[in-house]
């Protein structure tokens, strides 16, 4: 993996912050809501943390929600070992300065068998190494509820899912057969074993989210913001191509141009846009002309629609490589820098994987 | 850009009135479809229609099984924004059998729109529908008659029918009501105005309307605040956590915490940004009181001059969500704002949907709505959902199941259990509030809360009362 960015800015370029719109408000006060209500309902709740801009405002959201008191759950990491540097950098030194609880989870399973991106296709690497991992996590940790980013405009059928989204023991999330959710109050009652995600930006559009970051200031990962990077034009998707891992198709070019992504995962599948946005307004005033939903760039979503719901059903059923082995990595990054030197090697991936 | 909080809205109407082809057009025209979801959407479209316009309902019906059946069969929500405002739409089923959702998407709407078949006018699913939008507390109906391109624009027709929704909407006591003729297929008086094909009509396009609707706020006057969680970080601070549901707040304000009794002056609002020197409805706080009570998730925290209705039994109207129905002297669990407590429920009537009439029931099948009685073992706190959607509104919790399955709204307290009984012997007195607030914060006074009226009252009207006793 490429060395780790030694001083991650925790500062958006340029961002002076400005009041809160009506709209917002009304957005950050039913978020807040919802993170109290989980909070206190269950008895081990966790929150599912992707290092993303979604996850960013969740995080944000979620401190607001407990101020003055810290964060009263720890933040899940499902690594992959194919996340950009840059992202892990910037996770690390945001939970030092946050004093927040990570745990950092990867499928080892699906490391030790080499389930890369490239060996075994975005859908199948999709599945064992983020739907298996979150799955063994949750299990790992016996929590009864997870907040996750999602948002009900991201895709069609995430469009019902409820706020308090059920799931049977074994994760599986039923659309046909959800609890009614009425005004703001939630039904938060589960069998052991049970669970419940949590979604508190289920009203939030992707403008939302960014007017939000801009308004509060938000420390995003840079790579949001367009510089020169490397990348490779793979049927219009383009891939980022600085990791050592990387290699180019036959009859390939990398080239070198001003780049940034709109959304984050795993650099193999996770498409950049050509931008000169370099700064948050920058970016902003990009997406408010922007014609391309925020999915393009992902890999996964482009087979067919109806996507998530598949990807759902068939991380339920498919258990080919179910495994009870777990990789499981607590860390309290406040604690030492020794500490937060282990964390950053743990999320490494393994020997073979390089 | 956004000076206004989010419209939420309701589109209810008969299955094939074009309600998804409203709203897949409503997006469209405000350009929340990006070019990609377009691009699938065109290709998800197949047998087009004759205009070789692409199927909007579409963008709405994301669940596989709709699509395969052709029909909505859960509330959907999206969201689209004009220069402005924004909005957010509950997409919901037409067919009688989901009821329930479009219920849920009503809990939360401050507006609906009644969708009918300009060629069909008016069915009893509208009536329905109407009913239930009016019960669940929405006071704005837009009508489209939509498919109006079908019917050669014919004005005569597009009277007749928002002629017969007004009485019905007047009928349930809905007094904002704007009628359009609307073509949600070519897109004529949503958000485009259709002057070409209908110069008769100079009202509103459907998008202005939604504009210039009013957003719900809390109607009482009284501060509630329900307290979910307590935040205690250390030794020195102790806060109560909750979203103002009602009224507003400021530094130095009396409060009264339900059901304890216990009376305390408020200190600080906190939240992360800064120290506030007020607090209005919807916002999410933490709130210092300036003694040691004790307040714990579930209680309420309110205005000392305007208290909501504490007690154990109380009135309701109810939808039942599921198939089990409502089953008299069952015991559900009950959850209003955070407050989670054992009731039993005895069914008192039922609405018929197609005579408006309430006729007596024992027991609520799924899809009916119903007047109940509800009684408690523990004191319970509520305002009428007609004074304030947030602390009159529950839901019923199957403690067998752990299924939602009801949504409810209180109507008023039931007196004869309010501590009140013929044979009791009573005291009427009239104190200085000062004084009142010194007895109401005493051990003894808390302890007997229950059996307490208390009403609060200028020197001047205090003396008209006691005129009157004497006289
Ligand atoms: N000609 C015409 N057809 C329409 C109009 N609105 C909807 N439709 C058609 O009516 C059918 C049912 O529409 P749909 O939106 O699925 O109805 P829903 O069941 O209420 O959601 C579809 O074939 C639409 O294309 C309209 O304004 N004019
Ligand atoms: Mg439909």
């Amino acid at each position: 993996m490429s060395p780790i960015h030694p001083e991650t800015e925790l500062h958006n370029p340029q961002s002076a912050k400005i009041p809160l719109d009506p709209h917002l408000k009304a957005l950050e006060n039913e978020a807040i809501h919802i993170f109290r209500e989980v909070a206190a309902e269950f008895d081990n709740p966790v929150m599912l943390y992707s290092i993303g801009k979604d996850s960013s405002v969740l995080l944000h959201l979620a401190r607001k929600a407990f101020y003055p008191g810290r964060v009263p759950f720890p933040l899940l990491h499902v690594n992959t070992g194919w996340k950009f540097p840059e992202m892990i950098g910037f996770r690390d030194a945001l939970m030092k300065e946050y004093d927040l609880d990570l745990i950092e989870h990867i499928n080892l399973r699906g490391a030790a068998e080499t389930i890369t991106p490239f060996s075994h296709g975005s859908a199948l690497y999709t599945d064992i190494m983020k739907t298996e991992a979150l799955r063994q996590a949750l299990d790992a940790g016996g929590y009864d509820a997870a907040f996750g980013g999602a948002r009900r405009d991201e895709e069609a059928s995430r469009a019902k899912e409820r706020i308090y989204s059920f799931r049977t023991p074994d994760h599986k999330w039923d659309p046909r057969n959800q609890r009614p959710e009425l005004w703001n109050v939630y039904n938060g009652m589960i069998r052991k074993g049970e669970s419940v995600r949590a979604f508190p930006l289920s009203n939030w559009t992707e403008v939302d989210i960014w007017r939000y970051i801009q308004a509060e200031d938000i420390p995003l990962v840079p790579l949001y913001y367009a510089k020169p990077r490397k990348f490779v034009d793979r049927d219009g998707m383009l891939v980022w191509a600085e990791d050592p891992r990387f290699e180019p198709l036959p009859g390939e070019q990398v080239q070198e141009g001003m780049l940034r992504f709109r959304t984050l995962g795993c650099w193999p599948l996770t498409g950049g846009i050509r931008s000169h946005a370099t700064t948050l307004d920058e970016v902003i005033a990009e997406l408010e002309i922007a014609t391309v939903s925020e999915r393009q760039g992902r890999a996964i979503d482009r087979d067919q629609s109806g996507s998530m719901e598949k990807k759902n059903a068939k991380d339920i059923s498919d258990d080919r490589f179910r495994s009870r082995r777990r990789a499981r990595h607590h860390f309290r990054p406040a604690a030492s820098r020794a500490c937060s030197c282990r964390a950053r090697h743990a999320s490494a991936p393994p020997d073979h994987l390089r | 850009m956004r000076d206004t909080r989010p419209l939420r809205l309701i589109t209810c109407g008969s299955v094939d009135d074009g309600k998804s082809t409203l709203i897949g057009r409503l997006l469209w025209d405000t350009k929340a479809v990006k070019e990609d979801q377009a691009a699938t959407l065109h290709r998800d479209s197949g047998k087009q229609n004759d205009l070789g316009l692409p199927d909007f309902a579409l963008l709405l019906d994301g669940l596989q099984a709709e699509r395969e059946q052709g029909i909505t069969i859960d509330v959907a929500y999206r969201y689209f924004a004009t220069d402005k405002r924004s909005f957010i739409v509950a997409d919901t089923p037409g067919h009688e059998q989901y009821t329930r959702n479009m219920a849920t998407g009503a809990s939360t709407a401050d507006l609906a729109i009644l969708l009918v078949d300009a060629r069909v006018g008016m069915l009893e699913q509208t009536r329905r529908h109407a009913t239930i939008a009016s019960l669940m507390g929405i006071k704005q109906f837009v009508l489209a008659v939509n498919k109006i391109d079908l019917t050669g624009y014919d004005r005569a027709r597009f009277d007749q029918i928002s002629h017969e929704f007004r009485e019905l909407a007047l009928s349930l006591g809905v007094r904002q009501i704007t009628a359009i003729p609307v073509s949600a297929l070519k897109g004529e008086n949503v958000v485009y105005d259709g002057r070409a094909s209908m110069p008769w009509y100079e009202g509103p396009t459907l998008v202005e309307v939604l504009e210039l609707a009013t957003v719900r706020s809390a109607q009482t006057v009284g501060f509630r605040l329900p307290v979910q969680r307590v935040s205690r970080p250390g030794e020195s601070f102790r806060g109560y956590q909750g979203t103002v549901a009602g009224g507003s707040v400021k530094p130095g304000d009396s409060v009264i915490i339900l059901p304890s009794g216990m009376v305390a002056n408020v200190t600080k609002i906190v939240t992360f940004d800064l120290v506030r020197n007020a607090a209005v409805a919807g916002d999410a706080i933490t709130l210092v009181l300036d003694r040691q009570v004790d307040v714990s998730r579930g209680d309420m925290i309110v205005s000392i001059d305007s208290q909501p209705q504490t007690g154990l039994a109380f009135d309701a109207q109810l939808v039942a969500l599921q198939s089990d129905g409502i089953q008299p002297g069952k015991r559900y669990w009950l959850k209003s704002g955070s407050r989670r407590q054992r009731v039993t429920i005895e069914p008192a009537s039922q609405l018929d949907l197609k005579s408006g009439k309430w006729n007596p029931a024992q027991s609520l099948p799924m899809n009916a709505i119903g007047k109940v009685h509800l009684s408690f073992d523990e004191q319970a706190i509520f305002d009428s959902y007609e004074q304030n959607r947030t602390t009159g509104a529950f839901i019923l919790i199957d403690p067998d199941t752990n299924n939602t399955v009801a949504g409810g709204m209180i109507t008023g307290r039931r007196s004869s259990l309010s501590g009140i009984h013929t044979e009791d012997s009573r005291v009427i007195l009239s104190l200085p509030a000062d004084l009142a607030d010194q007895i109401l914060a005493s051990e003894l006074f808390a302890s007997r809360r229950e059996e307490i009226e208390l009403r609060r009252v200028n020197a001047g009207r205090a003396a008209e009362i006691f005129d009157g006793i004497d006289g």
